[in-house]
């Protein structure tokens, strides 16, 4: 029965005849699925030519190329993915990374050429008629490294706010590990760093676990670590690539890991800087912040020695008399001052250029001269009522602050100005009102909207924590005084600052006005310079631009070559800049004294 | 003639061994001929070649030569990242991309300790059913071919393409899914899949009905397979055989039930054997093997999670230090027992990793075995029956 059934059943086929036949639907007819992962598409602008696409591409299909109308700036590198084909695999794994979204892949398979050198493009600049395609492979709902940044452990509002105790907490060898781990390593961060810091390299660094590496890498850009650490402006986290889906790397608080872990006793040792060889010149610097501190150091790893001239009775300038403790404790700074002391740098405290001594004398006495003294001099809004004497500049009631002097302090305060050396004083009156009379009434008002402020947002939010008020979008119009004291201020409403050009031009709407109730008024709108130290004849002889700026070239030389300048009286203002203006100074003195050789 | 196939290993006809195990060949004599069968010829499963050597049809010797594909994967994972080495797994095996994944990716997982959502678990469980699937009705169509019978491979290569369709929208590839990602899986189901897929399940069902009237019922297939390429239960551990070869000679070897994994303690079915492990024998295991997937797939897709977590936490893959340590994982592929051997020194790159493929063992010193005595003619039905694919046995 078997063997006959075995005969017939193939026979059963038959009834195909039939049947369609069941053959694969031709590939050139069909569609690719929603998800399929066909030919790539980029949105050209919304891509930062970071290179995470080609770091990972196993097949070395991608590479990053310069495109035509994509100009080099701060958070991109101008260069967009160029794919090869004849490599490419579609695991579309650069999709998957990609920092910003911006590339995805069409359900397109289907690509005729002639020329085999065509199918090396760049998706998004090469006009591809799969451009436009809604579907194909997109980044699935998963994350390939974390968004989310570590939270960094602060002090309660309620525990802070009547003291000058660091708020920050710095982060526990865990969540700096966790945080490192975040990197894509493309050093977008490094390019907008104005001084140009090994980023990627000494978050490494950190997950390897190896801080001396990183500390060395810290020195090798940065002599203030502990400092920038804590208070840097941080440019580079404002293009952290990882920022563009998530939250930026905490670069500044990574730095800070690092120098923090490392004990100052063992900086020398770690550093090699045991002994450097003297080659026997001089310099003089002028005043002690960033720039002079950060030239005193590179000079004096080249074999000169350093004397810094510094008018108050301790170094650090604005990062000292500028930044209240809560921000940057004094001992920190100490910490970084203190090692730069040590290659054999000398300060000379209470000495003021141009009455103690004179930039002729430093001219004579000395190889070649820096000088970064900083913007110290208040400026004043000049609406009326500002002459009264409860009238203050926000530099000096912070300097006073710092020097251990007691400032007056009013039960009600209005601070005019919106940038962070407004919120420092804002929040250091907030605390002295908090000790005095146990309660807090002090305003912050601004002309730039909150959107625009250029106080740092963790500033406002935590000025806000500390019951401060911050009210942006007001200029100020004049101090009502009754009987010899002020009772507060006048507003109106600011409409726009920025005209078309984007120059200062703020508009305003005199019919929206409003009163801030105050008894002292601070004016923090920014600083300006003192540079009564030149003498006429320097003068004379030294190239200044039509604002009275001193032209420096790209080693910070002046027109007179002995004078080097740099720090917030060139660029900034800022602490990393001031640095990284230091530290190009210095390479300028070095090459500046070998040519007069 | 080929009743020969039987006698394992009587050479009682043939010349003596030397004591290399071989026989001394004169070419000269003209009794024997030697014949490259292989790498091109159509019969060979994959890029292999066997060196024979005949007398008359029947083989005297053979050699077995592998190489013609060799890509360097294993070397090649050592110098790639972790997730760099994810695009590369798949290639190993072409036809079952999806074990290569999923043994690279939980053996990442046991050493670094992670433990993948739960939806994760299940989707992988269905794609590598899918991929059982698909590959079983490739493997059909050849074993049907080898003996002459065209046709079957021109309906399961469809029915394999309708898997391939499946494929495409789950995970956006037809051939290399790159879907099991270390961590996880790349996507869940797209909305209307199920359906989609109980259609496909229905029409291969209904089709492999047709299968089994025309290539199983069938005087012709019986008399080239009943019988032939015997594998005896003895075998089994000595070679180290694993899959259908073995479970059809009555061991019920399958690593789902043996050393259970993903999701399949809450599925229900049974290791299929059979008795007598010839052609016939085990074209048959695989033929239920086959339905139980689709009964497989059925179960999983009425109980899987309808939506959730799809890839756990890991760290940055572009600096993943898996920890130090090394781990053997395993699943059951279409062939048998499929594996990673993983060593991590605790950098971002694997040190080692081992790619145990059943075609090791069934392709190479099995087939050598059993070839002896084979008529030429049925070579290749021989080789189909072990289900090898070479690509896997030179990473
Ligand atoms: S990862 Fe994305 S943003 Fe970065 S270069 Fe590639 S495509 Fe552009
Ligand atoms: S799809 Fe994969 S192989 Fe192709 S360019 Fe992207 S990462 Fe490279
Ligand atoms: S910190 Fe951000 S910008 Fe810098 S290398 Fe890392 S990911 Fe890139």
């Amino acid at each position: 029965m078997g063997k006959i059934n075995d005969i017939l059943s193939p026979f059963t086929a038959w009834k195909h005849l039939v049947n369609e036949p069941l053959t694969v639907k031709k590939p050139l007819e069909r569609e690719g699925a929603d998800r399929y992962r066909g030919f790539h598409k980029n949105e050209i602008d919304k891509c930062i030519g970071c290179g995470t696409c080609e770091d990972i591409c196993q097949n070395a299909a991608i590479d990053l190329v310069p495109v035509e109308g994509i100009e080099t700036k701060d958070g991109d590198s101008g260069l967009r993915p160029k794919i090869d084909y004849g490599r490419c695999c579609w695991c579309a794994l650069c999709v998957d990374i990609c920092t910003t979204n911006s590339l995805s892949m069409s359900n397109e398979f289907k690509w005729i050429d002639e020329d085999a050198d065509n199918f090396l493009f760049i998706p998004g600049a090469d006009d591809k008629p799969w451009n436009n395609s809604e579907k194909g492979w997109k980044k699935p709902d998963y994350n390939l490294y974390d968004p989310n940044r570590v939270d960094m452990q602060e002090l309660h509002p309620e525990d802070r706010d009547k003291s000058f105790i660091e708020i920050v907490q710095g982060y526990s060898k865990e969540q700096a590990l966790k945080e490192a781990d975040r990197c894509v390593e493309c050093g977008i961060c490094t390019a907008t760093c104005p001084a140009h810091m090994g980023i990627p390299e000494y978050i490494r660094a950190i997950r390897n676990d190896d801080l001396e590496e990183g500390l060395r890498i810290l020195y090798d850009t940065n002599p203030l670590p502990e400092i920038c650490g804590r208070i840097c402006t941080h440019k580079c986290e404002t293009v952290c690539s990882v920022g563009h889906t998530g939250d930026p790397l905490s670069i500044r608080w990574l730095k800070r890991y690092i120098a923090d872990q490392n004990p100052s006793e063992r900086f020398k040792e770690i550093l090699g800087t045991d002994t450097i060889e003297q080659n026997g010149k001089k310099i003089a610097i002028i005043g002690s912040g960033p720039s002079g501190l950060s030239a005193a150091h590179y000079l004096a790893l080249m074999g000169y020695s350093c004397t810094i001239f510094e008018k108050l009775p301790l170094a650090g300038g604005m990062m000292r008399y500028g930044i209240p403790e809560y921000r940057l404790p004094y001992d920190q700074i100490d910490k970084d001052i203190n090692y730069i002391l040590s290659l054999g740098v000398e300060i000379k405290y209470n000495v003021t250029i141009g009455k103690d001594n004179t930039l002729d004398q430093l001219h004579k006495d000395f190889d070649a001269v820096f000088t970064g003294t900083g913007l110290h001099l208040g400026r004043s809004t000049r609406i009326p009522g500002t002459e009264h004497k409860d009238v203050h500049f926000a530099t000096d009631l912070l300097r006073e602050i710092s020097l251990g002097n007691e400032i007056p302090v009013a039960e009600k305060v209005v601070v005019i100005g919106g940038g962070n050396v407004a919120m420092d004083i804002t929040r250091s009156m907030a605390r002295l009102q908090n000790q005095k009379f146990g309660k807090v009434n002090v305003i912050a008002t601004s002309l730039e909207s909150e959107d625009i402020m250029p106080a740092d947002r963790e500033e406002i939010v935590e000025a806000r924590e500390e019951n401060a008020q911050i009210i942006p979008g007001w200029g100020p119009q004049s101090i009502e005084i009754k009987n010899d004291k002020i009772t507060g201020l006048h507003v109106i409403k600011c409409l726009s600052v920025f005209d078309e050009e984007g120059r200062f031009n703020p508009k305003f709407d005199e019919n929206i006005k409003d009163f801030f109730e105050a008894e002292m008024v601070i004016e923090s709108i920014g600083q300006g310079m003192d540079l009564s130290y030149l003498t006429d004849e320097i003068k004379e002889n030294l190239k200044m631009d039509n604002r009275g700026r001193i032209i420096v070239d790209n080693n910070f030389q002046s027109s007179l070559e002995w004078l080097f300048v740099g720090g917030d009286i060139i660029q900034g203002p800022d602490v990393i800049h001031g640095i990284a203006n230091g530290h190009k100074a210095a390479i300028g003195i070095d090459n500046y004294i070998n040519s007069k050789k | 003639m080929s009743k020969l196939f039987n006698i394992k290993e009587d050479r009682s006809l043939f010349p003596e061994k030397n004591e290399q195990g071989k026989i001394d060949i004169d070419l000269s004599s003209h009794k024997y001929l030697k014949l490259w069968h292989g790498p091109q010829h159509p019969g060979i499963t994959g890029n292999m070649s066997l060196e024979i050597t005949l007398l008359g049809d029947e083989v005297m010797d053979c050699e077995t030569h592998v190489g013609y594909l060799h890509r360097g994967f294993e070397k090649l994972m050592e110098r790639r990242k972790y997730i760099q080495c994810f695009p590369i797994v798949c290639r190993v095996a072409v036809p079952e991309p999806d074990f290569n994944e999923y043994c690279f990716a939980s053996a990442m997982e046991e050493l670094a300790g992670i433990e993948i959502p739960e939806s994760a678990k299940w989707l992988r469980t269905l794609v590598l059913e899918m991929a059982r699937l698909a590959s079983y009705l490739m493997w059909i169509g050849g074993q049907a071919g080898a003996f002459g019978q065209g046709i079957i491979g021109q309906w399961t290569n469809y029915l394999r393409d309708s898997m391939l369709d499946r494929f495409e929208e789950l995970t956006g590839g037809r051939v290399y899914h790159m879907y099991i990602i270390p961590g996880g899986v790349r996507g869940l189901l797209p909305s209307g899949f199920k359906q989609r897929m109980e259609e496909n399940l229905k029409f291969i069902e209904q089709m492999m009905k047709d299968v089994e009237r025309v290539m199983f019922n069938n005087a012709v297939f019986k008399k080239r397979s009943v019988d032939m390429g015997i594998i005896e239960k003895d075998w089994i551990y000595k070679f180290g055989i694993t899959g259908p070869n073995a479970r059809a000679a009555g061991v019920p070897l399958d690593v789902r039930k043996d050393n259970p994994y993903l999701v399949y303690p809450q599925l229900d079915f049974e290791a299929v054997t059979a008795t007598h492990s010839d052609i016939y024998n085990r074209a048959d295991v695989r033929r239920r093997d086959l339905l139980m997937s689709v009964d497989l797939i059925r179960q999983i897709m009425a109980k899987m999670p309808q939506k959730g977590e799809i890839r756990a936490e890991t760290p940055n893959v572009l600096h993943w230090k898996v920890p130090a340590g090394e781990t053997y994982s395993k699943a059951e592929c279409t062939r048998g027992e499929y594996g990673y051997y993983m060593v991590s020194d605790g950098s971002e790159y694997p040190r080692r990793i081992n790619v145990r493929g059943p075609s090791y063992t069934h392709a190479v010193s099995l087939l050598e075995k059993m070839i002896i005595n084979c008529n030429l003619a049925d070579i290749a039905g021989l080789m189909v029956s072990l289900h090898t694919y070479p690509p896997e046995i030179e990473r």
